[in-house]
């Protein structure tokens, strides 16, 4: 879509920052650290998705409440990160007081005092990566420039998680994600030449990309091409490979 | 292309939903992006709205134009929103006048460089499924041609939309909002999956998704999703 080229070179600033910074802290950690800090929001909070809903484990939250937003919607089944991964769109409640979505996550969040959540989905196509969830003590609408921000900090969010989990390890490949058409095509190819979902297919093909030194959109365009294919024996795309 | 090939391109356009490919953000997208090109405006978008009359942006010509509308939602004013309750078409003389009728939503507009919004229905008769708001740098109001213009682009839309909608056999219109959303890249990894199961290419796996969507009447985000799920390719198989 349109949205995401403007915002590239601010996802890359993001990025660029986590990755530099560190010591003992995880990158979702400080993902969610830098978003609370960057936008007038009491906290941040990142968990996993899978296509049947929320998987139940927390990536990083900058404090309890912010964790027990992510567990209480996995307990119950319903609220905004649940909406938001099911669609596509951020979820944006800026008044929870006056709201009747979520009856049971509802009354939880406001018993806890949380006034306003908004709440991001990481996707990629029919990926669920997970979702960036932000909630506020005060009621009140997040502003554009922090509308933007939030949704670059989404993006960052989806290529941590991706990164975490494409087993690459070295922080200094961190960087956004590569949006071409062939990428998602070659990531259906390698779902059929392993025999792995989609999750699983991007996750091997960013490995190879980075076990090789090349772009994720030039091996892509390779698969597509046919001039790769992806088997198990190959080195770099074996799933040992990966921590 | 000139101005009248290109607006009488566009009516075609989007008097075509009885395509089996039809993708609704695509359509939406085209109605912005040719709001753009046709009418004296800088920026474009459309919310409409589900069966519980929540409202949903689905398509912009810029990044600026979904923000503004997601903003609107969000704090709930702005003309596109007072369009879509009122049904009529929604504009302000100036940005005095904006501002006291959607004090925060102007404030955000101006900043980021737009001095103009004004929201067109798209309804037919009793219905409004929502509307388009378009957004221009300069200050002051779209001509009267413009405006008859525009409007007669969202009203074709609508008709269409209306039209497409019935086909698809009471499927409501949220369910198809939430298909589409997500419709693009899924596409994509769609075509990667068929093309490497049957040994097509990728052209060609978009043209048996397409007539696999086509001869068994379905929506072509849905034959991808089913792809991607691995529970349509024998059937897509036989069919060739």
């Amino acid at each position: 879509m349109d949205s995401g080229q403007r915002r590239e070179p601010r996802v890359a600033e993001i990025l660029s920052v986590l990755a530099r910074g560190g010591g003992q802290v995880s990158l979702p950690s400080r993902l969610c650290a830098a978003c609370l800090s960057a936008l007038p929001v009491s906290g941040v909070g990142a968990a996993l998705m899978t296509v049947d809903g929320p998987s139940g484990v927390v990536l990083a939250a900058t404090d309890h409440r912010a964790r027990q937003v992510e567990e209480w919607q996995f307990a119950l089944g319903e609220g905004p990160c649940v909406e938001a991964s099911n669609g596509s769109q951020p979820v944006l409640e800026p008044d929870l007081a006056g709201s009747s979505r979520w009856p049971r996550f509802g009354a939880a969040v406001r018993d806890a005092g949380i006034r306003a959540l908004f709440a991001f989905p990481l996707r990629v196509g029919a990926i669920r990566v997970g979702v960036l969830d932000l909630y506020r003590d005060t009621p009140g609408t997040l502003a554009l420039p922090d509308l933007t921000e939030a949704l670059a900090f989404a993006d960052a969010a989806t290529a941590v998680i991706l990164h975490l989990r494409d087993g690459s390890g070295d922080t200094a490949l961190l960087g956004p994600l590569d949006g071409r058409a062939e990428v998602h095509q070659a990531t259906g190819m390698i779902t059929i030449q392993l025999g792995v979902g989609l999750t699983e297919a991007l996750l091997r093909l960013r490995a190879y990309a980075y076990a090789s030194g090349r772009t994720v959109s030039s091996v892509a365009a390779d698969v597509v091409a046919r001039r790769l294919h992806f088997d198990d024996n190959q080195a770099g795309t074996s799933r040992h490979d990966r921590p | 292309m000139s101005r009248e090939q290109l607006l009488a391109t566009t009516f075609v356009d989007l008097a075509d939903t009885l395509v089996a490919n039809f993708d609704l953000i695509d359509f939406l997208h085209t109605l912005t992006s040719r709001s753009v090109e046709l009418l004296d405006v800088d920026a474009a978008g459309i919310m409409l709205a589900d069966p519980n009359g929540g409202l949903h942006v689905m398509a912009s010509s810029a990044e600026e134009a979904r923000l503004l509308e997601l903003y609107e939602l969000q704090s709930n004013e702005g003309p596109c929103l007072d369009c879509y309750r009122s049904g009529r078409p929604v504009a302000r003389d100036d940005l005095t006048a904006m501002s006291a009728s959607w004090p925060a939503f102007t404030e955000q507009l101006r900043g980021v460089g737009f001095h103009s919004a004004q929201a067109l229905p798209m309804r037919l008769r009793e219905e409004t499924l929502g509307a388009l708001n378009l957004f221009r740098a300069e200050p002051g109001l779209l001509s009267e041609a413009d405006l008859r213009v525009g409007q007669a682009m969202a009203d074709v839309a609508t008709v269409s939309l209306i039209h497409e909608r019935t086909i698809a056999a009471g499927e409501l219109l949220a369910t198809q909002l939430q298909t589409a959303l997500t419709s693009r890249i899924q596409l994509e990894q769609a075509k990667g999956v068929l093309a490497e199961r049957v040994g097509l290419r990728m052209d060609e796996a978009f043209e048996v998704m397409r007539s696999y969507a086509r001869g068994h009447n379905r929506k072509l985000t849905d034959v991808a999703a089913q792809i991607i799920e691995g529970t349509l390719v024998d059937e897509i198989l036989r069919a060739k």
